[in-house]
């Protein structure tokens, strides 16, 4: 059953990428050329939205639905953007990067296909700066795509045209929040910036902008090609879909699968993943990279998606886990993700530069043997002091989850530290 | 008006504001920092938390940002919830956990938002034990000292820098809790309004380098509502004293004029009051004398009925008046060379005529297409460039509406507009420092600037003289200019006295009036190039040279040169043969320069820091000044030297100034007069906590002495008195319970960043009335000459104002004198920039490094105004470069 895994099933297990010669003969810029001639842009965008294709960076959009805000027609503020979100840079997550390496094309052929859907004019791949191979490949497949006629004026000479161009992110976690993603891409400091107004109405350059995940882009030629029913039954819950899960941490196999959407993190982590090494013991996991709650083993059949992770107090996220083992000290693994989010605030709301920062030290004083009474009543502050509402954007509330969690699972961990003087597992 | 709910209870509201500008506006304390009225909300600091209620029946609501959320109709917010203040506490202690606690040697300590917000929300105990981040700071220049440790990151700086000024050498560097405001390396500052970072930072990372030198704290300075003297912009001013020491100046806030800010000529400027080259004490013939004899010594150099007095555009109405009541309204002589004083006075008839109206710097700000000929406004009237470049906003703001975006929404608004800018056109002889914000800049010898000004204006009206002899892309130009002005709502055309052309002014006022007749209202500005120059033009002075004809034809024996160096305004040999032709010479100044040196009688003249007196601005705004010196020395007001003995107030001598002339009487009403009292008392200069009351003057004697008497104002050298709103020309500072730094100025206004409680200072002393004509001499097009060039004076900020060189934080910024000549030109002679050059101008020969700048049309040379060799010459004059050394 290849139809299984539409994300996957055509990325060569030899490491190469899939060349355009390659996706041709595996059906690729079929969708595209059904749409061009068969849909209007209006079909596209309700075929997605009928698939209930939810955005796979982490926040789990409507991926429809954010296409519905695009002004259309005539008077619709010209040039529109659609844009690929390719800054893959949440801790423990990778999916991205596979999908770019394996299957260049595929994500091209999403990406005409949203302009399409968007009547956007310009196409921007914004890709972290360290993926050196995915901007190879995604070089090489654009100048295949260029001048096979899937880019550019009149694409497949239908009336559409599409300019596309792969930008290299000069590398900011802040760079893969959406807004703070146009800034950098304007050459601005990559600060978030206020919604509303939201970027279908004021993006990139001020114009309508859709940005996607670049998974959540490489579902939508499939989507078009097998239709929105199909892609519904490829989950197992109401969440549409297949969807890459990762595992990292210390596992038999760290790797990345792509399972229909609903698996539990048994399945990942137990059958595909080989379970924990030996002599370990599962004790947690992030679910979904570094800015979501811990889950522990009495959250091991919950499936994953993001209905149901939401439940248990979590976030699907990326759907790629880093996993916890019983000899690993939660507290450090803590400090190291408050450390990565305190470093990477990009300094604009005052929550975020200064709580983050004051966490850390906690942490460190934690780590370090210098923890006091009142310390965790202080994180839990931060954590509280960390909410959506409060903050200009989510990297400090996605910096809560974690830490929040940690003192609510990990409690006993946190308080040896201080009544130790130190790290209780390094010695 | 809507209605909102705040904490229960129902207030009106304005839907189109904030929840922050709403809650400020109805007296509500809540704390803020990123927002700042004239920059608008981006919501940075998270320190206007409330909680929002979606309903009536919500009870459990969501924190929200007040300055990030509209006052919507209905809309139901607690200040009061305990979430809401928890968090705002919460705020401060994040800002605190690296704020060093210096406020003891902090300049800013006791006048710091920061500490006013800290208190108002609670916040005074230190939770954390860990080091606090510290930086490097950074020479910025002279106005400005750097501390980056006290930064709470509110990105105001910045966004004043570049976005409000256009600065471009000034940023924020770094992220997370490291984020530097600075530049990319030690250096001076380039823009203009640099200053102004001292009163929008809000706590002491910039803070006034100047004051530091002199410092004394906000309590313990006495301080006056002044009016700026270093330009015709007609900005108000607080002014502070202490110890016979001028400490500073603030921005006064005055909605129709220069709002929040000030120009760092302006701010800075300040310091000449306490030069060294002061003259403290009348002399003689150079030897001092009492005042007692100063007064008998000029009342007898004035009996004999053969005086005449040479008036000053520095000077008061007041000073002005008492010389031409002094001598006789036909003796008496504008202070300028004669084609100034002509252009001063087409200026004034045109705007008192019409049919265009002189904007206030508001105004300016919100005109939607402008047209500039023959100014670069940000050197030869800062503060109104500043508004200019406010104006060209107005597209971006339409393009924002269109979007359903709120123009108080900073960064959203400027993301939508992107480059989009309103019509600007600039015609100048050399670049402008508004240029990057111009639609099309247009580069060429003054009376081709005046031929395209006349070009424009036919365009919009065929019924205006037409252009003879116009080139074909000068014509489209014209139509474009003309297209852009015709579809505006609020055209704006600019002009001024820099390129000393008539037919500049002219052509203005034809664009303006091809304009308005076609049923556009324009309006019109003329850069006035003193704080005076139309109050002065105004009293009908004769012109300079029949003063010097009647002191040749011996008619005039002494004459009277009040706050005026004639060095300056008229070649040195007229001054000499004009002083000498003369038996005696009087002169009131402040400072000592080439005219007093040739006094007979020399006067003590007080600065407008230390006399009382009426401005007039390029707006035909009169505005009143305060002293903030009780009478020191022997400095007195010029006004109370020359005037009629009689007048024993100011409101005596302004009585009879506009008995005499009608036309100044509106200039009266400019602030309440002498006998004005609030609660029955005087409104004081000085703050309730002004400290040393009794100390400070026990050097001399210990005991207190009776507050210095103030027989000509409202005011007070007291601290006592009411602590009520008075009206806004006779603010003497800002300051409300809470609220210490500039920013309580929120608690004097009706409304947020609008006008002052009772109105804004100062009352307009012309509109127009008439249609006017249009003016039909249109001068032949620029002909290069093959050997010589056509020298322009090119105003300077810093150098071209006279009195602002004195001050020593300015005179490190004046240029070094050159001869600006395009690359061309440089070609041709062979030099290169640097290098100097000997010429001759105006019959005399001057050696000076020639300058390059790309910008300038061939076959046209600049000087910079008021520094010699421009100082004083008469401009523009063909001059030949004699050889290159």
């Amino acid at each position: 059953m290849t139809l299984e895994k539409p994300l996957t099933k055509d990325i060569p297990q030899d490491g190469r990428g899939l060349d355009l010669e390659g996706y041709q003969r595996a059906d690729g810029y079929q969708a595209l050329r059904k749409a061009l001639r068969n849909m209007t842009p209006q079909k596209v965008q309700e075929e997605v939205k009928d698939s209930g294709l939810r955005g796979r960076g982490g926040a789990g959009f409507s991926t429809g639905t954010k296409w519905s805000f695009t002004p259309m027609g005539a008077d619709a503020p010209r040039p529109k953007y659609v844009i690929a979100n390719a800054d893959e840079m949440e801790p423990g997550t990778f999916k991205d990067r596979y999908l770019m390496e394996g299957n260049p094309h595929g994500l091209i052929e999403g990406m005409i296909l949203a302009g399409y859907a968007n009547q956007s004019d310009v196409a921007y791949i914004f890709v972290r700066g360290e993926y050196k191979l995915s901007q190879e490949r995604l070089a090489r497949a654009l100048a295949e795509a260029y001048s096979a006629g899937y880019l550019g004026k009149k694409i497949l000479d239908s009336d559409y045209s599409l300019e596309m161009y792969l930008h290299v992110s000069a590398g900011r976690y802040m760079c893969g929040e959406e807004t703070g993603l146009l800034n950098a891409l304007e050459g601005k400091r990559a600060n978030p910036r206020a919604k509303p107004p939201f970027p279908p109405v004021s993006g990139l350059f001020g114009k309508p902008t859709i940005v996607n995940n670049v998974e959540t882009l490489a579902n939508v030629p499939h989507i078009i090609n097998h239709g929105a029913a199909w892609f519904q039954s490829l989950s197992r819950t109401k969440d549409a879909g297949t969807k890459l899960y990762g595992a990292s941490g210390k596992v038999k196999r760290p790797g990345l699968w792509e399972l229909p959407m609903g698996s539990t993190m048994r399945e990942v982590v137990e059958d595909h993943a080989g379970g924990m090494l030996d002599g370990l013991r599962f004790r947690g996991a992030l679910p979904g990279g570094a800015s979501t709650d811990f889950l522990t083993e009495q959250h091991l059949d919950v499936p994953l998606d993001f209905t149901e992770v939401q439940k248990v107090g979590s976030r699907l996220g990326t759907g790629t886990m880093v996993v916890l083992d019983d000899q690993t000290c939660p507290v450090g693994m803590t400090r190291n993700l408050i450390h990565f989010f305190a470093q990477e605030s990009c300094g604009w709301c005052t929550p975020c530069w200064s709580g983050l920062n004051w966490a850390e030290q906690i942490l460190d004083a934690l780590e370090d043997g210098g923890g006091k009474p009142g310390d965790m009543e202080k994180l839990e502050f931060q954590t509280k002091f960390w909410d959506p509402s409060h903050t200009f954007c989510a990297l400090a509330p996605g910096a809560a989850e974690p830490l929040q969690s940690a003192l609510k699972y990990f409690h006993e961990d946190f308080e040896r530290h201080i009544t130790e003087k130190g790290c209780p597992f390094r010695s | 008006m809507g209605t909102i709910y705040i904490d229960g209870k129902p207030y009106d509201a304005d839907p189109k504001q904030d929840l922050l500008v709403a809650c400020l506006s109805r007296g509500f304390n809540l704390p803020y920092f990123c927002w700042h009225p004239a920059l608008g909300s981006v919501g940075a600091c998270r320190q206007c938390a409330v909680k929002h209620f979606k309903d009536e029946k919500d009870t459990k609501g969501k924190i929200v940002m007040a300055c990030m959320t509209p006052a919507k109709e209905e809309t139901r917010i607690s200040i009061d919830d305990p979430e809401a203040v928890a968090f705002r506490a919460a705020i401060v202690e994040g800002m605190m956990l690296n704020h060093p606690h210096d406020c003891p040697v902090c300049d800013v300590g006791g006048e710091c938002h920061l500490q006013d917000m800290t208190v108002m929300t609670g916040h005074d105990y230190r939770r954390t034990r860990f080091k606090k981040r510290t930086f490097r700071n950074q020479y910025l220049g002279p106005f400005l000292s750097h501390e980056m440790n006290r930064c709470i990151q509110c990105y105001r700086c910045v966004r004043f820098y570049r976005e409000y000024a256009g600065g471009h050498d000034f940023n924020v560097f770094s992220i997370s809790n490291t984020v530097y405001f600075g530049r990319y390396e030690d250096g001076v500052l380039e823009n203009e309004f640099t200053g102004n970072l001292v009163e929008v930072c809000p706590t002491g990372v910039f803070t006034d380098a100047t004051l530091r030198r002199h410092y004394t704290r906000k309590w313990d300075l006495r301080m006056a509502p002044s009016i700026c003297g270093h330009c015709g912009a007609g900005c108000n001013t607080t002014i502070g004293e202490r110890y016979g020491l001028l400490r500073r100046v603030l921005t006064r806030f005055n909605s129709e004029v220069n709002g929040y800010f000030l120009c760092d000529r302006g701010r800075y400027g300040y310091e000449f009051v306490n030069s060294e080259h002061r003259i403290r004490t009348a002399r003689l013939d150079g030897q001092s004398i009492s005042t007692d004899e100063a007064e008998r010594k000029l009342k007898s150099l004035v009996s004999g009925g053969k005086a005449i007095g040479i008036g000053s555009p520095r000077a008061s109405l007041e000073a002005n008046f008492a010389l031409r009541r002094l001598v006789g309204k036909d003796r008496f002589f504008a202070g300028v060379d004669d084609n100034q004083w002509r252009m001063i006075t087409t200026m004034l008839e045109i705007l008192r005529a019409g049919p265009a109206r002189s904007p206030s710097l508001h105004d300016i700000e919100l005109s939607d297409a402008v047209l500039i000929l023959g100014e670069d406004v940000t050197n030869s009237a800062p503060r109104m460039g500043l508004s200019l470049r406010q104006s060209v906003r107005q597209q971006g703001f339409a393009i924002a509406q269109k979007l359903k975006i709120p123009l108080w929404m900073d960064d959203a608004v400027r993301e939508a507009a992107q480059d989009a800018k309103s019509p600007l056109f600039i015609a100048a002889p050399g670049a402008t420092r508004l240029d990057d914000v111009a639609t099309t800049t247009y580069r060429a010898a003054p009376v081709d600037v005046a031929r395209l000004g006349f070009a424009v204006a036919h365009e919009i009206d065929p019924a205006a003289p037409e252009v003879s002899n116009l080139a074909e892309e000068m014509r489209d130009l014209a139509r474009i200019i003309a297209n852009a002005l015709k579809s505006a709502k609020r055209p704006l055309v600019i002009s001024g006295l820099s390129c000393r052309s008539d037919a500049v002014i002219q052509s203005a006022a034809n664009v303006a009036k091809a304009l308005c007749d076609g049923g556009r209202p324009s309006a019109l500005s003329f850069v006035a190039p003193e704080c005076n120059s139309f109050g002065l033009a105004l009293m009908d002075p004769k012109p300079l040279s029949e003063a010097f004809r009647m002191a040749e034809d011996g008619d005039a024996e002494t004459l009277i040169i009040l706050e005026n160096d004639l060095y300056r305004r008229v070649p040195p040999k007229g001054v000499d043969g004009f002083l000498q032709s003369a038996r005696h010479v009087v002169v009131l100044d402040h400072l000592t320069n080439d005219t007093t040196e040739k006094a007979e009688l020399l006067l003590p003249a007080g600065t407008l820091a230390e006399s009382d007196g009426t401005l007039v601005s390029s707006e035909g705004r009169a505005q009143r000044f305060f002293s903030v010196f009780a009478q020191q020395d022997e400095v007195r007001e010029s006004w109370r030297w020359l005037g009629d003995p009689a007048w024993t107030t100011l409101d005596e001598l302004l009585a009879a100034m506009a008995e005499a002339l009608p036309r100044l009487a509106p200039a009266v009403q400019a602030a309440p007069s002498s006998k004005f009292r609030m609660a029955g008392a005087k409104i004081p200069r000085e703050p309730i906590r002004f400290s040393g009351l009794t100390s400070i003057t026990a050097n001399i004697s210990v005991v207190e002495p009776k507050p210095p008497d103030d027989p000509d104002s409202a005011l007070a050298y007291s601290m006592e008195g009411t602590s009520d709103q008075p009206p806004g020309a006779l603010q003497p500072f800002f300051w409300s319970p809470g609220w210490n730094s500039i920013q309580a100025v929120n608690k004097f206004q009706a409304g947020i960043g609008g006008a002052l409680r009772g109105g804004d200072p100062g009352v307009r002393l012309f509109q127009p009335t008439q249609r006017g004509v249009y003016f039909a001499t249109i001068p032949a097009a620029f002909a290069r000459r093959d050997a010589e060039w056509l020298v322009v004076p090119m105003e300077h900020i810093f150098g071209s104002e006279e009195l602002t060189l004195s001050a020593p934080a300015i005179a490190e910024l004046v240029p070094a004198p050159c001869l600006a000549v395009s690359v061309e030109d440089a070609a041709r002679l062979q030099a290169s920039a640097g290098q100097e050059v000997e010429i001759e101008l105006n019959g005399a020969r001057f050696r000076l490094p020639l300058k390059v700048q790309p910008e300038l049309p061939p076959g046209i040379a600049g000087l910079v105004a008021g520094l010699p060799p421009a100082r004083g010459a008469a401009l523009p004059a063909w001059c030949r470069i004699l050889k290159t050394v």
